[in-house]
């Protein structure tokens, strides 16, 4: 085999791993919006809260320690605790049911039956102020978070393929967080599935994302299930929140891959899990192959915007993306 | 009392559809226009041009352009921060291409350009709509702002990778450049703002406005009414890339004077004016005037609030910004989803009957 041709497969199994990342993104997303009808613009945004919190509560920083610095002109920063992994976890997914409870209760409730683009910026104001509210909160620098996954190459594999190729060629290099989080990530979409399929709230969620009203009829609470989806929003945001945090420190950046997300969603359909799946996995694929193949010759970096060009394209020809539900207007 | 229109009579087809139909309404705004014009060029120095009176009035043009895109016709887009990198950089070829023709020229050219652009990628929209084509009009934002960075004819091949903005006049009077005096860089905006405000104010209540807000209101039902969705949809994006690529000119070339693109028309700036137009009121020429002069003035309030009175650190100061900017915009939609026009309006019916509310 060519080293061309390794170097291809390399990057298209990293590919692959990345698209991973941006699916776990992008599942949050579906979840709101097949239950809710609402596109949810914060969820980066929440998945930066979240790994925030969790490093937070784990080295026991006190919140807001900076506004209570500033107003009393105490020296507060730790209380000198450490919370072991699984606690701090924990914690932090009782504060993201916390913090979607608030959402349903201040905000979403009193928009029920706007359009869904007053819906779509609300969350964007919701992004701006979350952002905001978690830099005063946890403070802005760069954090390390580090909860026992794996990091760095995996030499296993590195030691087995090293030999494909001729002599400077050395192996695949896969970063074993990537096996970790496509693991994790298998994982959290069999879980939704079976409790979407067979426990009384998953069903009753099912529900609601069929029809509002018929569900509301039968006796199932609607803001119930709105919280529940938010929450279990925010449980996915904190999910992705660990992976990438582990990844890349957990700083402002983290919430711009919620706009990565986007063309994700857009390629594999608003309403589908598996297309979500699918779609992170052809924009991870196809951003890294495009940057590997033709980003050389025109300057590089075009992982900025490889992502959205191609869902702009996908979608002249099916607007409704590959898994989607077939758009039907009526006057 | 102060308000009213009583004695106030309508002779003629044309006087009854001015766009000031009431006396007071119309000589307010004569009044402020003659105070723009011939009292504050007096008065201003180099701290209220640059921190207030300038992004100003380059965020109303640009507000004014978006609103019409997303208040009047209904197309969402996220790309505004690309395309005032499109009349910026058009602007700063043009002007580095022909030195010694005017900067009115050269900033309608360059907004001629954007709007080009704007159609461009606009065309999406004719078969996506809602939030599909916000995130398509990412496409735009993303990829127009990588083209300026990595493509070196855009900077002129220069080492930096910025564009700088060369000394020009007009009419012998200094405009761009560090040397340029506040009350013509002033003047030169306030220009721009003015016609733009006119032509947007007219072009709404015109054919063309109302097949946009046919087509905002329901597209399918305008449809089979006889507007014509390609073109609704398409002048709309044109108008609007024109706004925007005029204030993205003047925004560099008279108020940074030097830019580094991926930080000047960030995704930031795109929510930045999105945000001027939701809070201002979509769909209101004025409201763009009221949003852009409230999202200006508030972290300048702030930070002289934070920063100088109570002493806390910038920072915090700036992270408040955001958590009250982002409640502002949630708060505005729940309660007034037409944002500070509305509240205008409401005031104006308010103080028509005070002080006899019956």
């Amino acid at each position: 085999m060519s080293d061309q041709f390794l170097f291809a497969t390399e990057v298209f199994f990293n590919g692959l791993m990345a698209g991973v990342l941006y699916a776990l993104v992008a599942l949050g997303f579906v979840l709101i919006y097949k239950a809710s009808g609402i596109f949810n613009y914060a969820q980066g945004v929440m998945a930066l809260f979240a790994a925030m919190t969790l490093v937070g509560i784990m080295e026991g920083q006190v919140p807001f320690s900076h506004i209570i610095n500033a107003m009393f002109g105490t020296e507060v920063h730790h209380f000198g605790w450490h919370v072991p992994a699984l606690l701090a976890i924990l914690l932090t997914v009782g504060v993201m049911v916390l913090f979607a409870w608030l959402v349903q209760r201040i905000v979403m409730r009193h928009l029920v039956g706007q359009e869904p683009i007053i819906l779509f910026m609300a969350t964007i104001g919701l992004a701006y102020f979350l952002e905001g509210f978690s830099d005063l909160m946890w403070g802005s620098e760069i954090k390390t978070l580090d909860v026992g996954l794996p990091q760095g190459g995996s030499f296993w594999i590195e030691d087995m393929t090293a030999g494909l190729g001729s002599d400077n060629f050395y192996g695949f290099f896969i970063d074993n967080l990537d096996i970790v989080a496509t693991a994790i990530a298998a994982l959290l979409v069999t879980g939704l599935v079976l409790f979407a399929q067979y426990t009384k709230q998953g069903r009753a969620m099912r529900a609601v994302a069929d029809d509002h009203q018929a569900a509301l009829s039968v006796g199932i609470s609607l803001n119930f299930i709105w919280v529940l989806v938010w929450s279990v929003a925010g449980f996915v945001a904190l999910v992705a929140g660990i992976v990438w945090g582990t990844k890349s420190g957990v700083q402002f950046a983290l919430s711009l891959i919620a706009l990565k997300a986007l063309p994700v969603l857009m390629l594999g359909g608003f309403t589908s899990i598996p297309g979500a799946i699918v779609g992170g996995l052809i924009i991870g694929v196809g951003e890294k192959m495009f940057e590997f193949a033709i980003g050389p010759l025109v300057g590089g970096a075009t992982e900025n915007w490889f992502a959205y060009v191609l869902a702009l394209l996908f979608l002249v020809f099916r607007p409704q993306g590959l898994f989607g539900e077939k758009i039907i207007e009526r006057v | 009392m102060f308000y009213r229109e009583a004695g106030d009579f309508k002779v003629s087809y044309e006087e009854d559809s001015q766009t000031f139909p009431i006396k007071f309404d119309r000589y307010r705004y004569y009044m402020v226009l003659a105070f723009a014009f011939l009292v504050i060029p007096f008065t201003i120095n180099d701290y209220w041009a640059n921190a207030i009176l300038l992004p100003f009035l380059i965020y109303s043009i640009a507000a004014i352009g978006l609103n019409i895109l997303v208040g009047y016709c209904g197309q969402v887009s996220l790309g505004t921060g690309g395309f005032m990198a499109v009349g910026a950089y058009a602007c700063y070829k043009l002007m580095t291409a022909f030195p010694e023709v005017s900067m009115f020229v050269h900033v309608l050219l360059a907004g001629g350009v954007t709007g080009l652009v704007c159609v461009l990628f606009g065309l999406p929209s004719l078969r996506i709509k809602g939030f599909y084509l916000a995130v398509a009009t990412l496409a735009a934002q993303f990829f127009l702002v990588w083209l300026f960075n990595r493509v070196p004819w855009f900077y002129n091949y220069s080492a930096s990778g910025q564009i700088n903005a060369p000394e020009r006049d007009v009419f012998g009077i200094v405009i761009t450049g560090p040397n340029a005096p506040a009350w013509a860089t002033y003047l030169f905006c306030l220009i721009f703002l003015t016609l733009c405000a006119l032509v947007a104010r007219n072009l709404t209540r015109g054919t063309v406005g109302r097949s946009w807000m046919a087509i905002r209101d329901m597209d399918i039902a305008a449809e089979i009414i006889g507007v014509n969705p390609l073109k609704a949809k398409l002048t709309a994006f044109a108008v609007s890339g024109f706004f925007i690529g005029v204030s993205g000119a003047l925004f560099f070339a008279i108020y940074l004077g030097a830019v580094e693109v991926g930080e000047a028309f960030g995704i930031t700036k795109s929510f930045l004016v999105l945000f001027m137009v939701i809070i201002g009121g979509l769909g209101s020429i004025f409201g763009s005037f009221a949003g852009a002069a409230f999202l200006v003035l508030l972290p300048v309030v702030l930070k002289v609030v934070g920063v100088d009175v109570l002493g806390w650190p910038p920072d915090i100061v700036a992270h408040f910004q955001l958590v009250i900017v982002g409640g502002l915009i949630v708060v505005f939609l729940i309660v007034e989803p037409h944002g500070l026009a509305q509240l205008w309006r409401v005031t104006k019916e308010k103080l028509r009957l005070w002080p006899f509310p019956h």
